[in-house]
């Protein structure tokens, strides 16, 4: 009986899709070119347009309303030759590489500690490491604006507890890159260790364990195995964190205030972009920079995914 | 003598956690100090570490100096319309790559997945060009259409579907007659709502933090995201802190309480992502 119907039911199907048969194939197709064409849509729009039009506004002399005078290369003629252009450019690494670097480093740490089996209250602990990110980068920067603070800042209230000066974190080119790395790493460090978390909960225990048998310490496991086995995940955070942080702006605009400050000390490359579209209407050199930082991000994304691969095939 | 030795390990990996956790902590908590002390409490040296009892004062000087009510309900406007948006088209899009066959299908999610990875903010000056041929300037939409849907949401829709909903499914769907509409509607979004809630919260999330994009094309005060008047409130001439970092608080506060309530799903959800990418 209920063999019957199945062979019943079956024979149904097969007819019904016998008689639609081309027909359901093609209507299945047009569906799914329908079905994605909204993302491919806006993306023409707001994402490939727009970074292909940058480069033909960066050979123009082009103001906000729509002037334009095609100058060739002049513009980034006049970048390589303009000190704030450089500025920027080295405030962006300095700010990136005081971050980045040892960010990735504590997040790794915290991820092994808190991937140890003799830890509690491991929720409560993943938590509050996250919880930073959740907060915005204006808050964030206007908080560490009132912790690093020259006069009632409370970093250099602890710091005089152990009898330091205050230092005038706003006013000096180190100072303003340590405080604006300090926000990145605030909100930053939680978030990439749950992500290196989640990629040490895949390695297998017994590694571990046959280690410990042949007595290779915390230390020497964590970099003999640990390190190696999640390379996929730290060459990703790198990427990442490199895109990010050459892209820095609301952290100097907030912290530093327009042009960057006295000595343009928080000065980046997106905030040079900003002020010179948004403030001085250059739209035509806007473009130049931001075609420059394009390349250099696609440039520094290749070198680093090269020299994470080499370090670690190197193992 | 071994035991000892690792007891000692286990106690300065606490306590090395434990300042991790005050590090993540205390800015929260400082920002609600200042912000409920009078203005010459951070003026003091030793500053305030405990909470004072000027909070509703400095809240209405807050709301005094921003439309602090405007720039919220702007900021909630945009986050739901984008996050009901993003979540429509990417879980269509989604189901579209996961289970129906077209012609260029894997390529075409490659080239979805690459898209991540570039830094789109970059074509900023092009974009503002078109939302102002729009007449979009000093219009949410500027910021609402731009960000409809994206390559994370699709991508993280996809990897969902793929892996929740068997073929049988769809193809017993078909078999009734049902319209890929009709199957995308009855049943791919009943069997993923994990997925969607998972995207929704982080969508919703990362729209109400973003500053960049609606500081160009939001300029009249009456369409200020809570971002753009936080950035305000804290002008560069006059530094009232305790209004400030009330501010601050109290905008911090909203997206606080639901990474709270919801926290098991933003961690899952921001960190699967990547381990999947």
């Amino acid at each position: 009986m209920n063999v019957n119907l199945k062979t019943q039911t079956t024979n149904k199907s097969l007819k019904l899709s016998k008689m639609k048969g081309l027909n359901q194939t093609k209507r299945d197709q047009i569906a799914g070119y329908i079905f994605i064409s909204p993302f491919f849509i806006l993306f023409s729009i707001f994402g490939v347009f727009p970074i292909f039009f940058t480069a033909y506004v960066s050979l123009n002399k082009w103001n906000i309303l729509g002037d334009k005078t095609f100058v060739g290369f002049q513009n980034y003629q006049m970048l390589m030759s303009d000190p704030s252009f450089w500025k920027s450019l080295g405030n962006t690494f300095s700010i990136w590489f005081l971050s980045t670097l040892p960010q990735l480093f504590l997040a790794l740490i915290l991820a092994f500690i808190l991937n140890q089996v003799f830890i509690k209250g491991k929720d409560f602990f993943r938590l509050s490491v996250f919880m930073p990110n959740i907060t915005s980068v204006v808050a964030v920067a206007i908080i560490f604006g009132a912790i690093f603070g020259e006069r009632y800042g409370i970093l250099n209230y602890f710091l005089s507890l152990v009898g330091m000066d205050p230092i005038n974190w706003k006013g000096g080119v180190l100072g303003t890159h340590i405080a604006i790395s300090t926000m990145v790493m605030w909100r930053w460090t939680g978030y990439n260790s749950i992500i290196y978390l989640a990629a040490l909960q895949s390695i297998p225990k017994d590694l571990y364990e046959a280690a410990t048998i042949d007595g290779a310490s915390k230390i020497q496991q964590f970099f003999k195995i640990t390190i190696p086995m999640i390379r996929p995940m730290i060459i990703f955070t790198v990427i990442v964190s490199t895109i990010g942080g050459m892209q820095i702006f609301s952290e100097p605009l907030i912290f530093s205030g327009a042009g960057g400050g006295s000595v343009k000390q928080g000065l980046t490359m997106t905030l040079y972009l900003y002020e010179e579209a948004f403030t001085r209407s250059n739209f035509g050199y806007a473009s130049a920079i931001a075609w420059l930082l394009f390349i250099i991000i696609v440039l520094f994304s290749l070198v680093n995914l090269f020299i994470t691969r080499r370090i670690n095939s190197a193992d | 003598m071994n035991s000892k030795r690792f007891n000692i390990g286990k106690v300065i990996t606490y306590i090395f956690l434990v300042i991790i956790t005050l590090i993540s902590i205390f800015p929260f908590y400082w920002m609600f100090v200042i912000g409920s002390n009078d203005t010459s409490a951070i003026n003091k040296f030793p500053p305030a570490f405990i909470p004072g009892s000027n909070f509703m004062e400095n809240a209405a000087n807050v709301f005094e100096r921003i439309d602090f009510l405007q720039a919220v309900l702007n900021s909630f406007i945009v986050s739901t319309l984008v996050t009901f948006s993003v979540l429509f088209f990417c879980s269509l899009a989604g189901f579209s790559f996961a289970k129906m066959r077209f012609k260029g299908n894997k390529q075409l999610f490659i080239f979805v997945i690459a898209t991540m990875m570039v830094p789109i903010q970059l074509g900023i000056i092009p974009s503002y060009m078109i939302i102002s041929k729009f007449g979009w300037i000093n219009d949410l939409k500027a910021v609402i259409v731009p960000w409809a849907v994206n390559a994370f949401g699709v991508f993280w829709m996809r990897q969902y579907i793929a892996s929740a909903i068997p073929d049988e499914l769809i193809d017993a769907g078909k078999i009734d007659g049902c319209s890929n509409f009709r199957i995308y509607w009855n049943v791919v979004v009943p069997s993923v709502r994990p997925a969607i809630a998972t995207l929704g919260l982080i969508t919703f999330m990362q729209v109400w933090n973003e500053f960049l994009w609606p500081l160009v094309v939001l300029k009249d005060t009456s369409v200020h995201t809570i971002q753009i008047a936080l950035r305000n409130l804290n002008s560069n001439y006059y530094t009232d802190y305790a209004m400030i970092l009330n501010g601050t608080f109290l905008a911090t506060i909203p997206i606080l309480i639901v990474f709270l309530l919801f926290s098991k799903q933003f961690i899952a959800g921001l960190t699967e992502g990547a381990v999947k990418a």
